[in-house]
C-alpha cells in the first residue's frame, strides 16, 4: 500500500481503539431508526443526512484501520467469544460494502431531501416511511458487512427485506402494492431456505460462527451431505433475494412503480446485500464448493441473466423498466465469478473482480435510476420514444446517464471496464473463453439500448417539452457524482484494489496483474470499434419515431422482431408464480445433487 | 417408554395430516383455522422436546398472533370463496410443484438422519457460563447475554415492519388511528370479557417476564399476552389505538430498544465490551431491559394487528 502520501501516524492512531470501532457502523443506523421515529416530520430528512455523513466517516475510519493494519479487525460482542458469543469482523470485503453502502445511501439521501420533505409542518406518510426504511436498509447492509455469525446475518437479511419491500409501494397505487407483495413473498421464501441451511450447519457442527465452521468444514476429508444440502439451500435462497434469472420475477414490477430514490437503493444496494452473503458462503465458509462442477451452473445462470436481461431491456418502452432489466443483466456479471474463481484452474482474482462489480454497478445504477427519475418527473412520463428534447432541458441529467452508461457497457477507464478486463483475463487464462464471449455480447447489447435511450433524448425532433417541474440542481449533481464515481473507479491506482483481499487466506493473485497493459489506445480502439458498429446499426435500423420507415425492413428486422417476442415470451413465462416456484425447487435439487456428485468425484 | 413413543407417533401423524389438510383446504378461512391448530400441535412437539420456551413462543406468536392476522386477512378477502374460483395455477403445475416439494422434503429428511449423533451442542458451554449472566434460565442467558445482538436486531426489525404496515394507508389518512380491527362493541359478552380478563392477563404477562429469568418464559411471551389483552380491549370498543403520529406511543415503541442500546453502549466502558454487563449488575440490567422490551414489543404487536391508520370517521364498518 502506497501510504507515503498519507499521514500514517494519524491513520495508525485511528486504529488504536481496535475492534470496538466496528460497533460504530453497526449502531449508528440502529440509533437513527429509534430516534428518527421520535423526531418524525420535517426534521427527519436532514437528520438522516447528518447520520449518513457520520456513517460515511465511520466507514472511512474502519477502512483506514483495516488498510493500515493489513489484517481483518475482529470484535467479540458482549465479550463472549464464538461459538458461545457473536463476533463482528471487518475484512477487505466488509470494508468495500460498508463504504459503498454509505456513499450510495448518502447520495440518495441528498437526492431525496426534495422529494420526501413534507410540504407543510405536518408529517406525511411518504416522508416518514421513506426515511425510516432508508435507515432500515442501511442498518441491514452494515450488519451484513460486519456479521460473522450465520444467524446474525439472517436477522440482517430480514432487516434488509422488511425495509426494502415497503419502499416498493410508497406510491400507494394498487399495482405497486401487488409488486411489493410479490417481492415480500418471494424474498421470504429465500429467507426460509437460507435459515434451513443455517440450521443444518448448526446441527452438523454446533456453531454458527463462519470462521469456526470454515475450519471444521475444511478439516473434513470430504464435504458431508449436511454441508452440501445447506450450501444448496442457502445459495438458492440468496439467489432468489438477489433476483438472479430465473428467480427474477419480483424485480421488474418492483421497479416499475417505485419512487426513483427507492429504485436506486433497491438496485444498487439491496440485491448486493444478499449477493454479499453468497460471497461469504462460497469464498469464506465452504471454499471447496468453487472446485465442484456445480459452480459452473451459477455461471450459466449468470450468462443467461446477461443475455435475457439485456435483450429484455432492449425492447422496453419505459425508461424505468429499461434500467430495471439492465439490473437483471448486471446481476448476471456477479455470478460469472463463481466458475472463474476455482483454485485449480487459472488465476484467483475473480473474487476481486466480482467485488469491484458490486461497487461499480452500485454507483452506475444508482445514478441511472436517479437520472431516470428526474427525466420522468420533468416530462410527466418516461416513454423512451417520446423523450425528444430532454437533452436540452436536463443536460446534466443526460450527461450523468451517459457517463453511468459507459461504466455499464464497460468502456475504459470505467469501473465496468476493469471488471470486464479482469473477468476476461481469468477466462482466457483458465481456457474458458466462452465466458468472455458472454461478456462481449452483454457489453454490445447494453450499448445498444443505452444508445437507443440517449439517442431519443438527444434528438431535437418533437416539441420542446414543457417542464412541469424543474429538478433540483442538487438532485442532478448527485446523479452526476455517482456516475463519475463509477467512471473514475478505473483511474484509481491498481494497488487500491488489493484492499479487497485483506484477510483472504491464501492471498489471491494481485488483481493489478489482470490489468497490466489493459489501458492503452489500442485496446480502447479495439473496444470502441464494435460499439461504433452497434451505434450505426441502432441508428440505421432502430424504429426512430421521426422517420419510421414504411414497409418491412427485410430479414434483420423480421429476425429481430421474432427474437424479441420469443425472449419476451420466455421472460413472461419465467416470471409467473408457478414457474418461478418450480425453478426455485428445481434449482435446490439440481445444486444439491450436483454438489453431491461433484464431491464424490473429488474424493475418488 | 412405549406410551411416550405412541404419543409422539400420534402427534407426528396428526401434524403431517393437518399440514396436508391445510394445503388441500378449499377456503382461506379453513386454511387459517387449520394453521392455528397446526401451531398448537407444533407447540406440543416442542414440549415433548423439552423446549418449553419455544413452545410458549409458538403458541403465543405462531398460533395466536399469526393465526389472528390470517383470520383477519381471510375475513377481508372473501372468506368462504373457494381457491379454485380465485384462479390459482392449473392442476398440472400444482402437481409438479407438489412433487418437487416432496422430493426436497425427503432429501432434507435424509440429510437430517445422517447428522452426527449425538448432535454437537453448545448447551454445556451455555450452562458453564450461565452464572456470569446472573440469570438461571439458559434461554434468557443466550438471548440477553451471549447473543444479545441478535435479540436487539430482532426487536429492531419490528419497527420497519410496523412502518411498512403504516405505509399502506393513504396520504389523507396519515395522522389517523389504526383501523383494521373489527369493532364488536355491541357484543355484550365480549365487552364483559374485555373488562374481566385484562387484569388477569396483565398479571400473567408480568409473571411470564419475571420468571423468564429463572424458568421458561420471557419478554416475547409476556408481550404477546399483553398485546392480546390490549387487542381484546380495542375490539370490544373499550379503548382506542393511538394515532400513528402520537408522540407518547412512539416513545413507548422505541423505549425498549433504546434502553437495550443504551445499556449496551455503557457496557463498552463499564464492562469492557458493547452489550456486556458488569458482572454484579448483570441480572438487574437484564431484567430492566426485559421489562422495557416487553412494553415496546407488546405495543408493536398490538399495532401490527391494528393495521394501517384511517382518518377519523373511516375504518372497518361496525358489524351488526
Amino acid at each position: 500500500m502506497e501510504a507515503s502520501a498519507i499521514p500514517t501516524a494519524w491513520l495508525a492512531g485511528l486504529s488504536a481503539p481496535g475492534g470496538v470501532l466496528l460497533v460504530v457502523p453497526l449502531i449508528l443506523p440502529v440509533v437513527g431508526l429509534l430516534l428518527g421515529l421520535l423526531l418524525g416530520g420535517r426534521r427527519l430528512g436532514p437528520f438522516v443526512f447528518v447520520l449518513l455523513s457520520a456513517g460515511l466517516a465511520a466507514a472511512v475510519v474502519v477502512a483506514a484501520a483495516v488498510v493500515t493494519g493489513g489484517e481483518p479487525m475482529l470484535y467479540q460482542l458482549g465479550g463472549w467469544s464464538p461459538p458461545l458469543g457473536v463476533a463482528l469482523k471487518a475484512d477487505g470485503l466488509s470494508v468495500v460494502l460498508l463504504l459503498t453502502s454509505a456513499v450510495v445511501t448518502l447520495g440518495v439521501a441528498v437526492y431525496a431531501q426534495r422529494d420526501f420533505r413534507p410540504p407543510g409542518a405536518r408529517e406525511t406518510r411518504g416522508s416518514l416511511a421513506f426515511w425510516m426504511l432508508l435507515l432500515g436498509v442501511w442498518a441491514g447492509l452494515n450488519t451484513v458487512a460486519l456479521g460473522q455469525d450465520l444467524f446474525t446475518l439472517f436477522v440482517a437479511l430480514e432487516l434488509l427485506t422488511f425495509s426494502a419491500v415497503p419502499l416498493v409501494s410508497l406510491d400507494g397505487r394498487a399495482e405497486t402494492l401487488a409488486a411489493a407483495l410479490r417481492y415480500l413473498l418471494f424474498a421470504l421464501l429465500g429467507s426460509v431456505l437460507y435459515l434451513l441451511g443455517a440450521v443444518l450447519l448448526y446441527g452438523a457442527y454446533g456453531t454458527l460462527d463462519i470462521g469456526l465452521l470454515a475450519v471444521q468444514i475444511a478439516a473434513a476429508h470430504a464435504l458431508p451431505p449436511s454441508v452440501l444440502a445447506a450450501a444448496a439451500l442457502m445459495t438458492v435462497g440468496l439467489m432468489a433475494k438477489t433476483a438472479l434469472v430465473p428467480l427474477h420475477l419480483w424485480l421488474p414490477p418492483a421497479h416499475a412503480g417505485a419512487p426513483p430514490a427507492a429504485s436506486a437503493i433497491l438496485s444498487a444496494l439491496v440485491v448486493k446485500g444478499s449477493f454479499f452473503l453468497l460471497l461469504r458462503i462460497w469464498f469464506d465458509l465452504i471454499p471447496g464448493l468453487l472446485d465442484l462442477p456445480a459452480a459452473q451452473a451459477l455461471g450459466v445462470l449468470g450468462a443467461a441473466a446477461i443475455l435475457l436481461g439485456n435483450l429484455m431491456a432492449l425492447q422496453q418502452a419505459r425508461l424505468k423498466l429499461l434500467v430495471a432489466y439492465s439490473t437483471v443483466a448486471q446481476i448476471g456479471y456477479l455470478f460469472l465469478i463463481f466458475p472463474l474463481a476455482g483454485t485449480t484452474s487459472g488465476p484467483t482474482w475473480a473474487l476481486s473482480a466480482g467485488t469491484l462489480q458490486v461497487v461499480s454497478h452500485a454507483l452506475a445504477k444508482g445514478s441511472l435510476f436517479l437520472a431516470a427519475g428526474l427525466i420522468a418527473k420533468a416530462l410527466g412520463h418516461d416513454r423512451i420514444r417520446d423523450l425528444a428534447g430532454v437533452g436540452r432541458v436536463l443536460p446534466i441529467t443526460l450527461l450523468a446517464s451517459g457517463v453511468a452508461g459507459l461504466s455499464l457497457v464497460g468502456i475504459q477507464p470505467s469501473g465496468g471496464y476493469l471488471v470486464k478486463a479482469a473477468l476476461q483475463g481469468a477466462a482466457e487464462a483458465g481456457g474458458t473463453w466462452w465466458w468472455g464471449l458472454v461478456l462481449d455480447a452483454g457489453g454490445l447489447l447494453t450499448a445498444a439500448y443505452l444508445l437507443w435511450f440517449i439517442g431519443h433524448a438527444l434528438s431535437g425532433h418533437g416539441p420542446h417539452p414543457a417542464t412541469a417541474k424543474a429538478p433540483g440542481r442538487a438532485q442532478e449533481l448527485v446523479a452526476l457524482a455517482l456516475a463519475l464515481g463509477s467512471l473514475l473507479l478505473g483511474l484509481l491506482p491498481a494497488q487500491v484494489f488489493e484492499l479487497i483481499s485483506v484477510g483472504r487466506v491464501p492471498p489471491p493473485e494481485p488483481i493489478a496483474t489482470a490489468w497490466a497493459g489493459a489501458f492503452h489506445w489500442g485496446s480502447l480502439a479495439a473496444g470502441l470499434l464494435p460499439l461504433l458498429v452497434v451505434a450505426v446499426l441502432v441508428l440505421a435500423f432502430g424504429p426512430w419515431g421521426g422517420r419510421r420507415r414504411p414497409g418491412p425492413l427485410g430479414w434483420p428486422a423480421v429476425g429481430a422482431a421474432g427474437l424479441g417476442s420469443a425472449v419476451g415470451w420466455l421472460d413472461a413465462r419465467l416470471r409467473c408464480w408457478p414457474v418461478a416456484g418450480f425453478s426455485l425447487l428445481a434449482l435446490v435439487l439440481t445444486l444439491g445433487v450436483g454438489f453431491a456428485f461433484g464431491a464424490r468425484a473429488c474424493v475418488t | 417408554m412405549t406410551s411416550a413413543l405412541a404419543v409422539d407417533a400420534v402427534l407426528a401423524l396428526l401434524i403431517f395430516g393437518l399440514a396436508l389438510w391445510i394445503n388441500a383446504a378449499r377456503t382461506a378461512y379453513g386454511a387459517a383455522l387449520g394453521f392455528m391448530a397446526y401451531g398448537l400441535l407444533l407447540a406440543l412437539v416442542w414440549v415433548r422436546l423439552a423446549a418449553v420456551d419455544v413452545a410458549l413462543t409458538e403458541v403465543a406468536l405462531g398460533a395466536g398472533l399469526t393465526g389472528f392476522l390470517l383470520l383477519g386477512a381471510a375475513a377481508r378477502l372473501a372468506p368462504d370463496a373457494s381457491f379454485d374460483a380465485v384462479g390459482v395455477s392449473g392442476k398440472g403445475s400444482r402437481f409438479l410443484i407438489a412433487l418437487l416439494c416432496a422430493v426436497v422434503a425427503v432429501g432434507l429428511a435424509a440429510v437430517v438422519l445422517v447428522l452426527p449423533d449425538p448432535a454437537p451442542t453448545l448447551a454445556p458451554l451455555v450452562h458453564a457460563n450461565l452464572a456470569r449472566t446472573g440469570v438461571g434460565n439458559p434461554v434468557t442467558g443466550v438471548l440477553m447475554a451471549h447473543r444479545a445482538v441478535d435479540t436487539l436486531l430482532e426487536t429492531l426489525v419490528l419497527i420497519p415492519a410496523l412502518i411498512g404496515i403504516w405505509s399502506l394507508s393513504s396520504d389523507p389518512d396519515w395522522g389517523g388511528r389504526p383501523g383494521s380491527l373489527p369493532d364488536l362493541s355491541s357484543n355484550g359478552p365480549l365487552t364483559l370479557l374485555a373488562q374481566v380478563l385484562p387484569p388477569f392477563g396483565i398479571l400473567v404477562a408480568i409473571h411470564l417476564v419475571w420468571v423468564g429469568a429463572e424458568d421458561p418464559g420471557g419478554k416475547f411471551q409476556g408481550a404477546a399476552v399483553l398485546a392480546a389483552m390490549w387487542v381484546l380491549v380495542l375490539v370490544a370498543g373499550l379503548g382506542r389505538a393511538p394515532r400513528v403520529t402520537s408522540q407518547a406511543s412512539r416513545l413507548l415503541l422505541v423505549l425498549g430498544p433504546l434502553v437495550f442500546v443504551g445499556i449496551g453502549i455503557a457496557g463498552v466502558w463499564l464492562a469492557g465490551a458493547f452489550l456486556a454487563y458488569p458482572e454484579e449488575w448483570a441480572k438487574p440490567l437484564i431484567l430492566a431491559i426485559e421489562a422495557a422490551l416487553t412494553l415496546s414489543v407488546a405495543l408493536v404487536l398490538g399495532l401490527l394487528l391494528a393495521g394501517p391508520p384511517v382518518a377519523d370517521g373511516g375504518g372497518v364498518e361496525p358489524r351488526p
